[in-house]
């Protein structure tokens, strides 16, 4: 099949970017996105032109490093997966698809199609841990956790830190990213230790470096990993919870 | 000397290589299983108020180095970490899926720590360091705690009590997991434990920046050169100690279960450096992987394991069945692992189901459009435990398969084959993980030691976890402990800028050449070459071939390279340019190992040694010892290759004595 790409390029994050179309020929329906984009890269390398700079590593859907907007939706068309594992069987025979970086004020970009997602970083440096050194855990047969705690906190801990939630929210928000490592660790025993501490850690962290909420739910649907809405209303009651406790557990 | 066009195995071996001495290896007539009590018991000290005046360089995020940095950052040390990612939390750990061995042995199917030493030893087939196996043992118990209390969410029977399941290669329940992400959750885990000490003050982070040389003055590692990946500036970061966690090398192969970007140049930057490289041709071939099915396909994906549980593997018994797989009746079906092996069945070591996978598609009985592959059929389980409970187990992975195949596994079975996975070879260390650069230590796969000629699954993750959290936090400071008042080496120091000018030439060595191929092309013919000569089986003609044929494509590497766009910014090309270029000597260093160790041991599976019934066959008598190979030169990219000296670090299993594998 043969598709045109419309790429943006940008030489840096100090420079203005644009849009170039490429023409992509013999790729077939089994590619996936990102070996389309090595295959075009091959024959920019073979023509003596600048690649295309873009993240990916594991390619296979959980290192999270991969993120390309693709005719405006973060990650592509198919639902709950990563741009790695998006493929051109999505797209029809010819096609024009437009590929942008993840768009977000939170996101400068690095080059072309690589942004900085570090703001998501230093929200989980504000909180999003266990206050345990190492050699000082007491037995993990000793906490129970039931069946069901364990899976829900399964549920919200598959985040794989993308930052599509911000890149498709109107409000650059990253409160369902905020919201599943809050949730995550406030399920279970332990980690709950320091709810409130972490909620607020979190919470003020989340709002310094990204836009508010206003549960447009954009970010639940482009979400690789599943994560829930839910975990925003959770988040919103674990900030609810320490404002009125004012307690760090 | 001039080059030879020799393809003679022992004229080529002869000419690459010399041996060298035997390395001192325990030193000690502790037993094994008390030796990792005695060791610590015999560390030197830093005391608390100390520990500040010291600073460690800990290059990777991955399980071993976020580990070792949060860990070391806890005890008061200053930490230096690196990561070429965006993120910690990408480190090639996060794609771990099956899960974490753990000698916990809580229910009574006989587990205890000297069986998980005796499964691990054996299933390395004696060719690991039987103390290294007692730790991880130990260890395991409190890896499994520690990590629970840091936010990972294992999965939990009904009871509340942890969930365990079975791999391959023993005959217990041992292996800890939270779905079939089990990789991540422990590493999400261990990069908020790192943040957490980076949020304290303890541990500067540099992300997007990648190693290129380790600076060694005075015979001791004291600090690292480095490449910001965004601007392309090159600098230096002195240190009193330098730990490698920058995990193994399976991508030499370029499809290969790992990550894009996981390479060896930081190990083997080191290793030009003079750190010896331990068992380089001791390399897993993962039985359940994606088979390739197209030229761009990128990597060949990983399926976890976990699904020979309840996934059974089969054939069709006649040569080029064409039907499709639902349509062969049951006697028509060859299930050749539970055939060949009753009592471990699907659930035979790596190595085995490899090579039995290999032997298979080798005799034209391989399945799907290329015939490259084996079938790992679902069905009598999903009829057995219904739909429910196979979704719940492996859910994430049978949606990857869809995705990666457009194929419903719930419906027809899986495609698998053989692809490489995991390196057990790495850089030699002694029992404390220090490599032969005194100061200069290595954690997880980067390392050497615990595994043998074959990893038992499930056991990578917990050794990247014993050596950050629990080994390296605790032999780091014995080597630093005489240090204390010592002079450091200034960032300013004429030698730490001789190498920084010595890295920036070879980054512009590299965009000088102005050819006409990019560094990808090399790479895909370095892979193909590889699998073939140097592959689940190997032949000292075509290990002889492959090393001409290795030396052939880095000369052309040499003079046709293109690296497009400019150093002195984000270039990927380049930064692929380094690497590949780091992978063709290793390559080479791999291919000259297969071809010296004369015999076949795990995944090293050389065809004329071989028993009747065509298992590994070992030779004890002349190769119970760890290659640990030197470059005798200074590396440079000659038309002859480098020399190489082979040392031997010999072997000794008192508490797990040999005996020949046998998984019948």
């Amino acid at each position: 099949m043969k598709l045109t790409l419309k790429v943006w390029r940008q030489e840096s994050g100090a420079e203005e970017g644009h849009f170039e179309e490429y023409l992509l020929e013999e790729v077939g329906p089994e590619f996936s996105l990102l070996e389309a984009l090595d295959k075009l890269n091959d024959d920019l390398v073979t023509r003596g032109e600048e690649p295309i700079a873009f993240d990916s590593d594991c390619r296979e859907g959980i290192c999270g490093a991969c993120g390309v907007t693709v005719d405006g939706r973060p990650h592509g068309p198919q639902e709950k997966t990563p741009s790695c594992r998006q493929h051109l069987r999505s797209f029809e025979d010819g096609a024009t698809v437009q590929l942008e970086p993840f768009r977000s004020g939170a996101f400068p970009v690095v080059k072309d199609l690589a942004v900085d997602r570090s703001a998501l970083d230093r929200v989980i440096e504000a909180g999003g841990f266990v206050s345990t050194s190492v050699g000082t855990a007491p037995d993990a047969d000793a906490i129970p956790v039931s069946h069901e705690s364990a899976e829900w906190a399964l549920d919200l801990a598959a985040c794989i830190g993308c930052g599509a939630c911000v890149a498709a929210c109107p409000n650059g928000s990253a409160q369902l990213f905020a919201g599943s490592k809050t949730m995550h660790l406030a399920t279970l025993p332990s980690s709950s230790k320091e709810r409130g501490r972490r909620a607020k850690g979190i919470t003020r962290a989340a709002e310094a470096e990204f836009g508010p909420c206003s549960v447009y739910g954009e970010c639940a649907e482009v979400c690789p990993a599943g994560i829930p809405l839910t975990a925003i209303a959770g988040l919103n009651k674990e900030k609810l919870r320490q404002v009125l406790r004012n307690k760090d557990d | 000397m001039t080059a030879s066009s020799t393809t003679q195995p022992h004229a080529l071996l002869d000419e690459l290589r010399t041996v060298g001495s035997d390395l001192p290896g325990l030193g000690s007539d502790v037993p094994p299983s008390q030796t990792w009590a005695d060791r610590r018991l015999h560390y030197r000290m830093v005391g608390p108020l100390n520990r500040r005046k010291f600073t460690v360089v800990v290059v990777g995020t991955g399980l071993a180095g976020a580990g070792a940095a949060a860990a070391l950052g806890e005890l008061g040390y200053n930490v230096e970490s690196f990561t070429f990612h965006d993120a910690p939390r990408r480190a090639h750990s996060v794609a771990a899926q099956g899960g974490i061995n753990a000698a916990r042995a809580r229910t009574v199917d006989n587990d205890s720590i000297a069986r998980f030493v005796k499964d691990t030893v054996k299933g390395g087939d004696f060719r690991g360091r039987e103390a290294d196996a007692w730790r991880l043992a130990e260890e395991s118990i409190r890896v499994i705690d520690h990590m629970n209390a840091i936010g990972a969410p294992f999965a939990r029977e009904y009871g509340g009590g942890l969930a365990t399941r079975s791999f391959g290669g023993v005959q217990v329940s041992r292996t800890y997991y939270t779905r079939g992400q089990t990789g991540q959750q422990l590493q999400v885990a261990a990069a908020q434990a790192l943040l957490r000490q980076v949020s304290m003050g303890q541990v500067n982070l540099h992300t997007r920046t990648e190693m290129l040389d380790l600076i060694v003055v005075e015979g001791r590692a004291q600090g690292i050169v480095v490449r910001d990946l965004v601007t392309g500036k090159i600098s230096a970061v002195t240190g009193d100690a330098v730990v490698l966690a920058t995990g193994g090398y399976g991508n030499v192969y370029y499809r290969s279960t790992l990550a894009k970007n996981s390479n060896v140049t930081a190990a083997f930057r080191a290793h030009r450096r003079g750190a010896l490289f331990a068992n380089p041709c001791f390399i897993q071939f993962h039985p359940t992987a994606l088979p390739v099915s197209s030229e761009w396909q990128s990597k060949t994906t990983l399926m976890s394991e976990s699904l020979r549980n309840d996934g059974r593997i089969w054939v069709p018994v006649k040569a080029g069945d064409h039907r499709p797989p639902n349509e062969i009746p049951e006697d028509e079906r060859d299930y050749y692992l539970e055939r060949r092996y009753p009592a471990f069945g699907n659930l035979t070591p790596r190595d085995v189901a490899s090579r039995a996978a290999r032997t298979e598609i080798d005799a034209g009985r391989g399945v799907g459009p290329l015939k490259n592959s084996v079938y790992l059929d679902f069905r009598d389980a999903i009829e057995r435990l219904g739909r429910k409970v196979i979704a719940e187990r492996y859910g994430n992975l049978f949606e990857m398969y869809s995705d990666a195949t457009g194929e419903d596994p719930y419906e027809e079975p899986m495609r698998i084959a053989p692809g490489a996975h995991f390196a057990m070879g790495g850089l030699w260390s002694d029992y404390d993980m220090m490599t032969s650069i005194p100061g200069l230590f290595v954690g997880g796969e980067a390392g050497w030691g615990y595994h043998g000629a074959n990893r038992l699954g499930a056991n990578s993750l917990l050794s990247a976890c014993v050596d950050g959290w629990f080994t390296l936090p605790y032999s780091v400071p014995n080597y630093l402990a005489p240090l204390l008042g010592k002079p450091k080496l200034s960032p300013d120091d004429d030698v730490v800028r001789a190498a920084v000018a010595e890295a920036e030439a070879g980054v512009q060595a590299l965009v000088d050449i102005g050819g006409t191929q990019g560094p990808e092309r090399f790479h895909r013919r370095l892979g193909d070459l590889l699998y073939e000569k140097c592959g689940v089986t190997r032949t000292a003609e075509g290990l002889a071939e492959g090393l001409r044929g290795i030396q052939e494509l880095r000369r052309e590497f040499w003079s046709d390279l293109r690296v497009q766009g400019r150093p002195d910014g984000f270039n990927q090309e380049l930064e692929r340019a380094g690497r590949v270029a780091d992978y063709l000597d290793m390559a080479e260093l791999m291919c000259l190992d297969a071809l010296d160790r004369d015999e076949s041991a795990g995944a090293h599976f050389r065809e004329e040694h071989q028993t009747e019934g065509g298992e590994a066959q070992r030779d004890d008598e002349h190769w119970l010892f760890a290659s640990a190979w030197e470059r005798a030169d200074s590396g440079e990219t000659g038309e002859t290759g480098p020399r190489y000296i082979r040392h031997q670090e010999p072997l000794e299993f008192p508490s797990v004595p040999p005996e020949t594998r046998d998984y019948r």
